[in-house]
């Protein structure tokens, strides 16, 4: 099973790595398109501003769209879940990939932003989620971002922080998560091994 | 809803876990993984190691430590302790810590959290205060409690936020291993002066204790040592205590 990380620039990738090895996967580190090639899976992860984005434009774009396209498995984790929707209120001239309709908006209420912590994932619109099976509906993630992504169709789950906001996504094979699947527990390890168990019933 | 986090620090020395009183008198208390591993298994929400010495010997076994605990940790991991430079945070993230704690490099130069933040992301970043009340108010101290800084608590915590710090860490030297409680008006003091999210540490001896600084100390997380590494209260049975007191927990794991 060939499951390349995506390696753009955005923050640090150990605990992604570390995760995806806990549940018995061997991910590749890719820094360029053209190494991606006979990938059975990506994982676009990514932390920080919606700007680091940018470094996606282009090659990438267009490696992801047509291996969406084929039906090869995607998880995007923070803000490779952003980057699924159309953009960011963070970095208006840094377009995303818009597979998932809306822009990412910066979380507001009567609450500390960034959203740091352990919060629960409520069952979204979108049914029968593969990432989230066999997790309980209220089950705990651990949260570390200021911007989020609008609810809608595709939301496999909703959290609420100040708003609601879509905490996790699901289009076909292409899946989101605004969490840290690999810094919470045995759930984000459940989510990690439901993404593979995707992976294989592909091949 | 949004949890409040319980965080065990692990001071460590040399590759050991020892606590202080008042950061002095240092006794060992296990192994660090071995500690690590088992609050994943009991539920503890994240976990903090700090380097209380950071001699030049004391830092290679830190990082040796650091990838040892991160191997089998899948909740955040924090480091702190001694880290000065740029270089510093980037060897500690290398091996597997997800954020870097910094307090007297941060003070001597504030330009460094935005330095660490411009990198690695305001996640990575948390500005830890060690903070005693004096005669100015909320006094700020550095390099482990000894050397008094010009600026009150609440204006360094509000800078560091402004500067990228995505949490602050606050210490109640007055408390620090006092098992008396957290300094509630402390803690809320700060944590109502800045956007970010405040974490109360120094006190810890009762569930009690913790019900106080999530309650009256406006807290978003707290951190306590001991109170967790003898087994004196489970992490569970204190989750449960809080949540029947109304302060939010996960407890699912």
């Amino acid at each position: 099973m060939d499951i390349v990380l995506i390696d753009y620039g955005a923050g640090n990738l150990t605990s992604v790595v570390k995760g995806l090895t806990a549940v018995g996967a061997s991910p590749r580190v890719v820094t360029q398109p053209e190494a991606a090639a006979g990938a059975d899976a990506f994982v676009i992860p990514g932390v920080g501003h919606f700007s680091a984005t940018a470094s996606l434009t282009g090659a990438w774009t267009t490696t992801i769209r047509e291996a969406i396209d084929r039906g090869t498995p995607v998880l995007g984790i923070c803000l490779g879940l952003q980057w699924l929707f159309e953009g960011s209120d963070e970095a208006d001239d840094v377009a995303g990939l818009g597979l998932l309709p809306g822009r990412c908006f910066r979380l507001s209420g009567n609450v500390k932003v960034p959203h740091v912590g352990w919060n629960t994932l409520d069952a979204g619109a979108a049914r029968e989620s593969r990432l989230l099976a066999g997790l309980p509906a209220g089950a705990s993630a651990y949260f570390t971002h200021s911007y989020a992504a609008p609810v809608g169709a595709a939301s496999a789950a909703v959290t609420t922080h100040g708003v609601p906001f879509a905490s996790a996504v699901e289009a076909g094979r292409t899946f989101g998560v605004q969490f840290h699947p690999e810094k919470s527990g045995t759930t984000g390890l459940r989510m990690l091994e439901n993404f593979l168990a995707v992976v294989r019933e592909g091949r | 809803m949004l949890a409040k986090r319980l965080i065990a620090c692990l001071d460590v020395r040399d590759g050991h876990v020892v606590k202080g009183i008042n950061f002095e008198g240092l006794r060992t208390a296990g192994d660090p993984a071995e500690l690590a591993e088992r609050y994943n298994r009991e539920g503890i929400d994240e976990l903090t190691v700090l380097d209380v010495t950071a001699t030049l010997e004391g830092r290679r076994a830190l990082l040796d430590t650091i990838r040892e605990v991160s191997r089998r940790l899948f909740i955040p991991l924090a480091v702190g302790g001694g880290i000065r430079t740029m270089d510093d945070a980037r060897a500690i993230i290398d091996a597997g810590a997800d954020k870097v704690s910094l307090n007297s490099a941060a003070l001597a130069d504030p330009s460094l959290v935005t330095t660490v933040a411009r990198v690695y992301g305001s996640q990575a970043v948390i500005v830890a205060i060690d903070a005693k009340r004096g005669e100015d108010g909320f006094e700020v101290f550095s390099r482990s409690g000894t050397s008094r800084e010009a600026r009150g608590a609440v204006a360094w915590a509000r800078e560091a936020a402004d500067r990228g710090a995505g949490e602050i860490l606050l210490t109640s030297i007055d408390r620090d291993g006092t098992r008396t409680g957290f300094d509630c008006e402390l803690t809320a003091a700060v944590s109502d002066a800045v956007p970010i999210p405040v974490i109360a540490s120094g006190g810890a001896g009762t569930p009690e204790h913790f019900a106080d600084v999530f309650l009256t100390g406006h807290a978003d997380a707290a951190l306590a040592a001991s109170i967790f590494h003898f087994s004196e209260h489970a992490v569970r049975d204190l989750k449960t205590f809080l949540d029947a007191r109304g302060v939010p927990m996960r407890l699912d794991w």
